[in-house]
């Protein structure tokens, strides 16, 4: 404070070194709170969650929607610019186009047939939107915005694209945390469809770079695991529903001890274009739920 | 208290834009710690007690969002106010060399006591690997942008300054 101001208020005379201790037991304290007991700072995520959340909203909102505007400009220029030479190609065009709605329709059956695969588009999802990330460089979770008023809860799991992102591990009443699953503290049980082998996938902040994800622990004493594999969550994931997507094998080593195998996985999810997401509203059964 | 409901609204913009603009401005997904620039810069111009309560605040704010801990981030960011709080008594405001050292160092202190207690603890020991493509970067980018922010935050200062010494003035 300016020094005339400092003469006139002086009701605050702490001294600052207890200030740094008083500061410093209340650290602590909330760090053994938080770390013995289950207690999740709800009064603060709600506080929290009132004040900063419609900020994050309003400003990824502005920055969505000048990205859209820009990339209209953008697309607008050259549609003008195309416009000359498309009139001359009108006649080819409307034999492609012919041509192009046969094939279309081709693909929407192959892609329908393709989504039967998917076990899990059965489960009732909701759609969210990421408006904030990790402020700091070291982990990557991000925040969303729906929470406990939109029917979320903690250890929900999310999805994108067809592939698991992560899951909640954390929640205020307009906002939800998501640990995604390339973090370099979570840890998924996965399982190789095609021989049903189960192998631990964790990521890792060294791998992310790559654009991979590590596993490790899997036992396929057949060699019959290879790369290119499908890797799904595993029936045995206290987290995890069963059978979503987590991406492809791309890379597969011996570990030294000859026993178990390690590698990479290529993610079935774009993590570093992500913008939406959908929650998966079932949470695993535990044992002892009814 | 005009004073500090404008401090509050510093915090809060330096949190908010840190988690959506800077995560978009982000070069190969390393953005600028806003935070530590506006904790050191306000322990540095007001001294220690203001630092460490804002480090107090800015660190609560990450913790309750993207902490394991509650409490983790208050406590590295409260000792980084603290330890810059004593530099206030060579705060001379036209000099922007020591403060851009001071958040230099700073940073780096930050960035290496959550590499060694977040990584180096989970036996993650490849440590010319983050400081190369974690550490180093995060800090580059953090002075960079502390050339726009911090004569921003010293205007700001300044001008709530010299409103204040008139009201007085005036009384």
């Amino acid at each position: 404070m300016s020094p005339v101001a400092k003469r006139k208020k002086g009701k605050f005379s702490i001294p600052s070194k207890y200030l740094l201790l008083i500061l410093t037991c209340v650290c602590v304290a909330l760090m053994a709170v938080t770390f013995f007991t289950d207690y999740s700072a709800s009064p603060l995520n709600k506080l929290v969650g009132y004040i900063v959340v419609p900020f994050q909203d309003g400003v990824s909102r502005i920055g969505t929607w000048i990205s859209v505007r820009i990339d209209e400009l953008g697309e607008l220029r050259i549609v003008l610019q195309e416009n000359q030479e498309l009139k001359q190609q009108l006649d080819e065009l409307t034999v492609q186009n012919t041509q192009l709605q046969q094939d279309k329709y081709e693909l929407n059956n192959l892609r329908e047939l393709y989504k039967l695969d998917e076990q899990y588009s059965g489960y009732e999802k909701v759609g969210a939107r990421i408006i904030a990330r990790d402020s700091g460089n070291w982990f990557h979770a991000f925040t969303i915005n729906k929470g406990e008023e939109d029917g979320l809860a903690i250890d929900m799991n999310v999805i994108a694209g067809g592939g698991l992102v992560g899951r909640i591990i954390d929640i205020g009443p307009n906002w939800a945390k998501v640990n995604a699953i390339i973090n370099d503290d979570s840890n998924v049980s996965g399982m190789v469809l095609a021989s049903s082998d189960i192998l631990m996938v964790s990521g890792s902040l060294q791998l992310m770079g790559d654009g991979v994800i590590g596993f490790g622990q899997l036992i396929d004493s057949q060699n019959t695991v290879k790369v290119g594999d499908k890797i799904v969550t595993s029936n045995i994931s206290d987290k995890y529903l069963p059978s979503i997507l987590i991406g492809y094998i791309s890379e597969i080593n011996q570990d030294s001890n000859n026993i178990t195998k390690s590698g990479k996985i290529t993610p079935a999810v774009d993590f570093e274009h992500l913008e939406e997401v959908l929650v998966i509203l079932k949470i695993k059964q535990q044992i002892g739920d009814k | 208290m005009k004073r500090n409901i404008i401090l509050f609204l510093v915090m809060l913009c330096g949190f908010v834009l840190q988690t959506t603009l800077f995560q978009t401005l982000s070069f190969g997904g390393i953005s600028p710690n806003i935070l530590i620039i506006i904790t050191v810069s306000y322990a540095f111009m007001y001294g220690g007690k203001c630092g460490m309560v804002v480090g107090f605040l800015c660190g609560l704010l990450m913790d309750i969002f993207y902490g394991n801990v509650l409490g983790f981030y208050a406590l590295v960011y409260l000792y980084i106010g603290a330890a810059n709080g004593v530099f206030h008594s060579i705060f001379y405001q036209d000099d922007i060399k020591l403060p851009l050292v001071l958040i230099l160092v700073s940073d780096f202190v930050y960035t290496f006591i959550c590499y060694v207690l977040l990584y180096l603890l989970r036996r993650r020991f490849d440590i010319l690997y983050y400081l190369k493509y974690i550490m180093i970067p995060e800090v580059v980018y953090t002075i960079f942008v502390t050339v726009f922010i911090y004569p921003m935050i010293l205007f700001l200062n300044r001008t709530i300054d010299d409103v204040e010494r008139g009201e007085n003035k005036v009384v």
